[in-house]
């Protein structure tokens, strides 16, 4: 599936879904299938601090591709780090630098990555995209 | 006489409205007040009918302001009992009250070595100021702790205290464990060693009032926006001799007397503090504000909210797993909490969609949360338009989010 496959089956997923209560549950649930991020990782060089949460991010390439994880101590958090990963991950770095995170929008969420909200999901789409610009580089250079 | 709460109600438009669907229950009175309709009726006619620039003008609007913006400082003088109306010094906030005096105080006072005293649960506004000037001044910031409880150790900060201590600022709430302060005592252990004290009002002036003659404190800040009135107007209260031997901490219009490129000197009090033009709707605004308060009583205020505090603790309390952070004797309405392992940031979320607002976080106090080793709390505070109902709420709120998340 392409990027805006995917966004667009998230859409779809999200429509089911009811009111408020119902969709905070199902990214509770979301969550919860999340690769969890081995302790490791969770140190201050891979942190991106929030005044609300913080969010752990490490990146890697794996034959051309990249390969996120991340991690947040606040569950909402990382219910949309699930799906920002859903949509992200696997892709070409030059995909991730042009992704226009459209899906955000349209499931509801917006205000969660607002500057004011201060949670670290925008710092970490923003880092995303930076890892990919630099994978770009040192790929092209290679 | 006891406060009608739902006659109050009516005095503030925005309670009114639903949020998600959800009746608003707004908690959130420790960032920022609502405003009564005499507040936003009196910014609204000076907008329409009167604005003009004050102290400049010869004509009628603005020597119309001009009264009024003179009427605000005396309104604000007779509520704190200054004994001088010069002594009330208009500015943006509390934030630029603390920083006026930890600039101007420090260049005129503070040599290097010597010491400036705050506590370990002031808001960063009033940490960073003082530890900009210690930079400056090659001074330095001592800390008063705290127990458990969230009271001040009153011990330690006898120790603290010397002939080195210049100025000792801490406040006379804490915006996020509740704890009143006992600023009294604070105050003349102070000055038993000549040092001057600045009290930080911006979480105490709305809950229960303040007399500083009585109290003899050297400087009280608040702000407008968190006691009724606008937004961008604050007062710095200072005694008349520090103010008129202090130095002027920013340069423009209005607080000169006469301008040369050889000398300039400066206005006389309080516009020598006053530079540019000042917020003078907004002043006007506070004068409203205090205004309003005064004609529901703040003792009447304050009793009411020390019920709430009480209904909403014991309700709280009775919530499996939930802990609250600040529980001292004495405390203003607001109520710093968590709940098992859960995210202050999550449980806040939820309890938004459910109409109630709440803030989470560090309250902009991260010493507070390092002392007891947490990320941030979820914040209730309280004001005299909430309603017991309204605390029942909060609870079923935290009560659902809790459900979710566990």
């Amino acid at each position: 599936m392409t990027l805006d496959e995917i966004q667009e089956e998230i859409i779809a997923e999200f429509e089911d879904v009811g009111d408020w209560m119902e969709k905070y549950n199902y990214l509770i649930e979301l969550s919860k299938d999340l690769e969890p991020l081995d302790a490791k990782y969770k140190v201050p060089e891979n942190v991106i601090h929030g005044c609300q949460s913080r969010v752990w991010l490490v990146a890697d390439v794996v034959d051309g591709k990249l390969s996120f994880t991340a991690d947040s101590d606040a569950i909402i958090t990382k219910g949309i780090i699930a799906l920002l990963i859903r949509v992200l991950n696997k892709r070409s770095p030059e995909e991730v630098m042009n992704a226009d995170l459209y899906f955000i929008d349209q499931i509801g969420l917006r205000q969660n990555l607002s500057p004011t909200r201060s949670n670290g999901l925008l710092s970490m789409v923003k880092q995303m995209k930076m890892y990919a610009l630099a994978y770009h580089t040192k790929l092209s250079q290679a | 006489m006891s406060l009608d709460v739902n006659k109050i109600r009516q005095d503030f438009p925005i309670l009114t409205q639903t949020v998600y669907g959800k009746p608003l229950a707004y908690f959130d009175n420790g960032a920022t007040t609502q405003k009564p309709q005499v507040v936003i009726d009196c910014t609204n006619q000076i907008h329409t009918e009167l604005n003009s620039n004050i102290h400049r003008g010869v004509h009628y609007l603005s020597e119309q302001m001009t009264e009024l913006y003179e009427g605000a400082r005396r309104k604000v003088q007779e509520f704190i009992n200054a004994e001088h109306s010069q002594e009330i010094i208009f500015t943006s906030g509390t934030t630029g009250s603390i920083n006026a005096v930890a600039f101007s105080f420090g260049e005129l006072y503070v040599r290097p070595g010597d010491e400036i005293i705050v506590s370990g649960m002031e808001h960063h506004s009033n940490i960073i100021p003082w530890q900009m000037m210690c930079d400056r001044k090659g001074a330095k910031l001592r800390v008063i702790p705290f127990t458990d409880e969230g009271e001040l150790m009153l011990d330690e900060y006898k120790k603290l205290l010397s002939n080195k201590t210049r100025l000792v600022a801490v406040n006379q709430a804490s915006n996020s464990l509740g704890t009143v302060n006992p600023i009294k005592e604070i105050i003349d252990l102070a000055h038993g060693v000549g040092a001057k004290v600045l009290i930080d009002g911006a979480q105490g002036v709305q809950h229960g009032g303040i007399d500083v003659q009585s109290l003899d404190c050297d400087f009280y800040a608040f702000s407008g926006h968190k006691i009724y009135g606008p937004t961008g107007i604050g007062v710095l209260y200072g005694k008349e001799k520090l103010l008129f031997d202090m130095p002027p901490y920013q340069g423009g219009g209005d607080m000169v007397e006469c301008v040369s490129f050889e000398k300039t000197t400066y206005n006389s009090l309080p516009f020598k503090f006053e530079a540019g033009t000042s917020n003078f709707i907004g002043a006007i605004g506070l004068g409203a504000a205090i205004d309003y308060v005064k004609s529901v009583g703040i003792e009447d205020i304050a009793e009411y909210e020390q019920k709430l505090l009480n209904y909403a603790t014991d309700k709280l309390l009775q919530i499996d797993g939930l802990r609250i952070y600040g529980t001292a004797k004495h405390k203003i309405s607001v109520i710093s909490f968590l709940v098992g392992d859960i995210h202050p940031y999550d449980m806040g979320m939820i309890m938004d969609k459910l109409g109630v607002a709440v803030r989470t976080g560090t309250h902009c106090t991260q010493p507070i949360m390092d002392r007891y080793e947490i990320e941030g709390t979820i914040r209730a505070s309280m004001a005299f338009y909430n309603t017991f109902e309204e605390v029942d709420r909060l609870c079923e709120a935290v009560l659902k989010a809790k459900q979710m998340l566990e």
